[in-house]
């Protein structure tokens, strides 16, 4: 379970995120409502181990996480524009997180072919990342992240930006996913139809002055 | 058409030259099978790659430090990490042999310092220019997916700056393989490279035909270099969408600390060799003096001691290389100009010429310099005793840098406001003038800089095509710094301050008329 407990976060002063606190249990989807500039984006980060907050805490099935590299988490994060790597084709992108936790070649290729397979891409390994469309983008993004089995994946608004054919089908095709996988997951959205297609349960942030 | 006959009789000739002296010759396999020329083929690469090596792994810290980081005189920095590139090869090579301890002169460690001394810069510039750009939420991307910082460095970041890496190593191993002033001054004889060798054998030891065939080798050697750089490059390009530079301000007072001691590192790094060298030059022996500086201004230079050799006249090396300079200076103005017109003129065909004028960069100095003395030493072209051989070298390697400075102003030049010139009554002559040479006279005042200061520093080809009494002031100085004495040091010392001054006050004037632009 993913406990955030008390956050605070202040940018030069200015409150950004103000005593939040809720949880998400294990195997939960959960979206995160709230405005543009309620400080979605920044809670991400905090959870993720990116960026510190000034005060309050995010706990791991039960454990403190304050001072855990980001490395160290296992909490996943799907970013809004993709930021796949673009000296990696599709399979180094999967691989990646595969590679630094030290997996043999072998289980690297089992697990980007299982995991293209999961996103409805297969046969996309040798591609390069620059020749992709859009929505194929975000489901290497997906399998990337999902490839090293991280406790939480986080996810910011992955489906912004597609046009609304498309959006209607990822949307569907990712909660599927998630169920199936039994993934926990934090979704960040400013859709509230977006959300209750794909989240168990909705957590809104209150809007900022 | 003036530019081309100028690079068609002094470059293009002079090459054609040397490769016949070679053709003719019986010394090819003379020179190929004497054991020197392996032992000096192998130094010169060594000590390149070497120079290279350490020249971009100390560069990828202040590059990093200047790319990502915002702290308080950032600007500053940025500009002086510029400054030892810019400075005349035989005033870093007299700054080093100030500051590193005796018995590190005349070997190849001096060599390499003083070479990523000189070539920081580049990897500055070009791996900075990248890494300001690459998107933050990569790393980011990274460290989500189980990447420590080191693996994020390793896996990412570096691969991601490879382009710029394998740019700027290709660049600093061009310089250092064909480094002439900071190997003559501080390898000693005992590390000759092949431009040094060159040197050696055309003027010290009357060998041309050696001479030829190594500078033969060296052409052929930088032909093939440059074909696989850039064969490199295009091959590690990595598509890309760039992020806009966005650099971080240090937060935690770990951050504070680790800046703050990359920027003072920065600083000493770049300062602390020419600040040894104005020390030096006025502290003959073990106290301060002006001496040096006396010997520099006094007409009657250094007295002549038994067995010290003929004294170094400073004053007079000081107005030869003025006057060189003004005629360098003059000559790259009027040739540059008239190229950038040609080339910007012929838009499509105007590239045969761009890129011809930019050979000689892509040919040693001690090379272009033997090439003009061979070739115009015999009737009807006995120039050789003529004193404006010297600056009509110096224009060779200048002339390629105005055209660089001038050309983009004028492709931005949309064609229409010539129309709108002629539906104002203005003739095409008119035209040109009221347009044109007004747009080009801060660039052309730019490259006039540049090409001034490029001549009161040459080195290489000045070494080769000078006469006794007429020597520069880079000259002067090699040769004061191969004096014992205190007086003679401290006035090396002080002529090479001298010269980096002037040099700096130049490549700043030209960087002004630059921005000025409006670029």
């Amino acid at each position: 379970m993913l406990s955030v407990v008390d956050l605070c976060v202040a940018f030069e002063g200015r409150p950004v995120l103000d005593h939040v606190s809720f949880d998400v249990a294990t195997g939960e989807v959960v979206a995160l409502l709230g405005p543009s500039g309620s400080g979605k984006t920044t809670l991400l980060r905090v959870i993720a181990g990116l960026q510190s907050a000034d005060s309050g805490t995010v706990l791991l099935d039960g454990h403190r996480l304050d001072g855990v590299p980001a490395h160290r988490r296992s909490i996943g994060l799907v970013f809004q524009d993709e930021q796949l790597f673009p000296h990696l084709d599709v399979r180094g992108n999967v691989a990646f997180g595969l590679r630094m936790a030290g997996r043999t070649r072998h289980e690297q290729a089992t697990r980007v072919g299982e995991l293209l397979a999961l996103v409805g891409l297969p046969g996309f390994a040798d591609r390069r990342v620059t020749s992709l469309s859009g929505g194929e983008a975000k489901r290497v993004a997906l399998a990337r992240s999902l490839a090293p089995a991280p406790a939480v994946l986080l996810l910011d608004e992955p489906l912004t930006g597609l046009d609304p054919d498309l959006h209607d089908r990822l949307a569907a095709d990712l909660a599927a996913l998630l169920r199936r996988t039994g993934t926990t997951a934090l979704m960040v959205t400013h859709d509230l139809a977006e959300a209750a297609i794909i989240a168990d349960r909705t957590v809104t942030l209150p809007t900022r002055p | 058409m003036p530019p081309l006959v100028f690079l068609a009789v002094f470059y293009v000739w002079p090459v054609v030259t040397l490769l016949a002296e070679v053709v003719r010759g019986s010394t090819v396999a003379d020179t190929i099978g004497r054991p020197g020329l392996g032992r000096v083929l192998w130094f010169t690469t060594w000590q390149a790659a070497l120079s290279t090596v350490a020249t971009v792994v100390v560069g990828l810290a202040p590059a990093y430090l200047l790319a990502r980081w915002r702290f308080p005189g950032r600007r500053a920095l940025a500009a002086v990490v510029v400054v030892p590139f810019l400075l005349p090869t035989v005033v870093v090579g007299a700054a080093f042999t100030r500051l590193l301890p005796d018995r590190l002169l005349g070997t190849a460690t001096a060599i390499v310092v003083a070479h990523v001394y000189f070539n920081v810069s580049v990897v500055v510039r070009l791996v900075g220019t990248l890494w300001e750009q690459l998107p933050d939420d990569l790393w980011a991307a990274a460290r989500t997916l189980g990447a420590s910082p080191w693996q994020t460095m390793r896996h990412v970041t570096l691969p991601l700056l490879r382009p710029a890496i394998v740019a700027s190593a290709t660049v600093t191993f061009l310089f250092t393989f064909t480094s002439f002033g900071v190997v003559q001054i501080l390898g000693g004889a005992a590390n000759p490279t092949l431009e040094v060798e060159i040197a050696r054998r055309a003027t010290g030891l009357g060998d041309i035909g050696g001479a030829a065939v190594l500078s033969v080798v060296q052409l052929l050697v930088l032909g093939v270099l440059v074909a696989a750089s850039t064969w490199a490059q295009r091959r590690a390009a990595v598509p890309m969408a760039v992020a806009r530079a966005r650099r971080r301000r240090a937060r935690s007072p770990q951050e504070r600390v680790s800046v703050t001691l990359l920027a003072l590192a920065t600083a000493l790094f770049t300062v602390v060799p020419i600040a040894a060298l104005v020390v030096s030059s006025l502290r003959p022996g073990a106290h301060w003096s002006l001496a040096g500086w006396r010997a520099v201004f006094g007409s009657a230079g250094t007295p002549a001691r038994p067995g010290a050799g003929a004294p170094v006249d400073t004053w007079t090396a000081l107005t030869t290389s003025l006057r060189y300079a003004l005629a360098a200076t003059v000559l790259s103005v009027v040739i540059g100009g008239l190229a950038t017109a040609a080339i910007g003129a012929a838009r499509r065909r105007g590239r045969l010429l761009d890129v011809g004028l930019t050979l000689p960069l892509g040919t040693s100095a001690v090379t272009i310099g033997f090439g003009m003395l061979i070739t115009f030493d015999h009737a009807p072209v006995d120039w050789r005793a003529s004193w404006w051989l010297v600056p009509l070298g110096h224009a060779l390697v200048a002339v390629p840098f105005v055209v660089r400075a001038a050309l983009p102003v004028l492709r931005a030049r949309p064609d229409t406001w010539l129309d709108a010139a002629a539906t104002l009554g203005a003739s095409p002559a008119r035209a040109w003038w009221e347009v044109d040479a007004r747009l080009l006279l801060r660039p052309l005042a730019a490259g006039a800089s540049l090409a001034a200061a490029i001549s009161l520093g040459e080195f290489g080809a000045t070494t080769l095509l000078s006469r006794t009494g007429h020597e520069t002031l880079p000259l002067a100085i090699a040769r004061l710094l191969g004096r014992t004495g205190d007086v003679p040091r401290a006035q090396a010392d002080a002529l090479a301050v001298l010269l980096a001054a002037a040099t700096m006050v130049l490549m700043f004037a030209a960087e002004r008329n630059r921005d000025a632009v409006g670029r």
